[in-house]
Formats: structure tokens, C-alpha cells, sequence
């Protein structure tokens, strides 16, 4: 299967890039950051404030399967409907500072869209333990299901 | 020697994947520490830190008697398994995207 979604992610760089072609117009996309409601759905996320202009800032709280909960934050400094969004993203409590996000929109010729995401850490530590993380809770999730497996009935 | 082979090889063992997992949330750790996280024997355990520094995942230092082990972040980047699950989040998470804009629009 073809990979939609790009990560590139160099050695020794404290930024990562994400990039996506979306099978959505341009306008659709954009929506879908900007729409407290929409966002909520596609992140799985509570929005507890969402105040989309320069200056403004959000605010998430994300609940994981085990009931902890998490909160994100960030302040916005650039705000262009369809174009782009430059803000700052923090996961509260977690090591990984606070990280300065462009996401770029794009429209694409065939009525899709595409979305690039920069994200820049304030250490390549903190960008290589960001990026650990999914890593580290896929390896935790093989090793209960192994448990799992090997518990006697 | 397919170093690249080799690292699939390692990292498919359940014990050097939860070794991985203890390293991966500390900056480093002796093989006395790692070893105790265990119920397996401590020359198991030696033989894959062993394992897992021969396919440059971990990297070791010696300071006294001690030998401290450390993810190499370097190369397990390299390994395309490291950084997937990252991806797949994002491809997840914009699967959704989506989906939700696509039934938005018909709405």
C-alpha cells in the first residue's frame, strides 16, 4: 500500500517534517484545523479553547485508554485561512519543550490538497524522544500482547 | 554482512525488544540494572545486550568495572521499523482527518 503520510526525520536536525496529500479540497482541509468541533473529532481530543487569530491560543485535553489525562497547549502567531498556521505546541508535563510548528496547505490540481508540517525542537534530544515515543508504546503494546499470549488460562 | 538483516533479526526477539523499551526511557543503564529488570540469567541477558550492540542499536561505555548501555538513536532512526510507528500515528490520526471532512461534505 501506497504511504500517504511522510515523515523525514534527518540525524543531528532538531526538526522533523510530516507531509500528506489529502483527497480533499483545499478549503475542506483547512477546515478541519480550524473548526473546534472537527478538530475534536479527527484528534480524538476535548478542545477546551480554540482562538484561531494572532495572538490567540488553544488548548487540548486528550484522555488515553487508561483515564490519564493529557494537555496540549500552544499560542498562535500566524493565522492565513488556507495558506497557513505558525504556532507553538507543548505537551504539558512530558520532556519534550516546547516545539514550533508551519504547517503549509496547499491545493493540488486534481481537487486534493496537501499539508507539510515543520516542526522545530529546542534540542535534537527532545526531537529524538518525541520521536522515540510511539516506538517505545508500540514495543510496550507487543510485549502485553506476548503476556497475553504466554498467560495460562 | 547484511547489517540491515540483521537488525530485524534483533529487534524480533520479544527480550531485546523490552530490553530496547527500558533504554528507550532512560539515558543509559549497566548491564547489572538492565539484567535485574529480568527473570532471565544474567549471561541471557549478555548475550543479547551482546546482540544488540553488534547491530550498532545499542551503544556501550566502559567506566570502571561497569558497562553502561545506551539506545544509538543514530542508527535506530536508520531502521525504518524506529521511526514507523511515528508515521503510522500521523497516517492514523490524518486517515481520520479524512474521513470526518468527507462526511462533512455530504452532510
Amino acid at each position: 500500500m501506497e504511504m500517504k503520510t511522510k515523515v523525514l526525520a534527518n540525524d543531528g536536525e532538531q526538526h522533523l517534517l510530516i507531509s500528506r496529500v489529502f483527497d480533499l479540497p483545499l478549503e475542506l482541509l483547512f477546515k478541519a484545523y480550524a473548526e473546534p468541533d472537527l478538530v475534536s473529532q479527527w484528534m480524538g481530543t476535548v478542545v477546551k479553547k480554540m482562538d484561531n487569530r494572532v495572538h490567540g491560543s488553544f488548548e487540548f485535553e486528550t484522555t488515553d485508554p487508561k483515564g490519564n489525562k493529557m494537555q496540549f497547549h500552544g499560542t498562535i502567531h500566524t493565522w492565513v485561512p488556507d495558506r497557513q498556521i505558525v504556532r507553538t505546541f507543548e505537551f504539558v508535563g512530558m520532556p519534550f519543550g516546547v516545539q514550533l510548528e508551519q504547517l503549509d496547505f496547499s491545493a493540488l490540481p486534481d481537487g486534493r490538497s496537501s499539508l507539510r508540517i515543520q516542526s522545530v525542537f529546542q534540542s535534537v534530544a527532545q526531537r529524538d524522544q518525541q520521536l522515540k515515543l510511539p516506538f517505545a508504546f508500540g514495543l510496550s503494546m507487543a510485549h502485553n500482547r506476548l503476556e497475553q499470549i504466554l498467560q495460562p488460562k | 554482512m547484511n547489517t540491515r538483516r540483521d537488525v530485524f533479526q534483533a529487534i524480533a526477539d520479544p527480550s531485546r525488544r523490552a530490553i530496547l523499551l527500558l533504554l528507550a526511557t532512560v539515558p543509559s543503564m549497566t548491564a547489572g540494572a538492565i539484567a535485574a529488570n529480568f527473570d532471565s540469567a544474567r549471561p541471557t541477558i549478555s548475550k543479547h545486550l551482546q546482540i544488540l550492540t553488534a547491530c550498532k542499536l545499542l551503544n556501550q561505555q566502559t567506566s570502571g568495572r561497569e558497562v553502561h548501555y545506551q539506545i544509538n538513536a543514530t542508527h535506530m532512526k536508520q531502521v525504518a521499523d524506529f521511526i514507523e510507528p511515528f508515521r503510522a500515528l500521523w497516517e492514523q490520526r490524518f486517515n481520520k482527518l479524512e474521513s470526518v471532512m468527507k462526511k462533512y461534505k455530504s452532510r
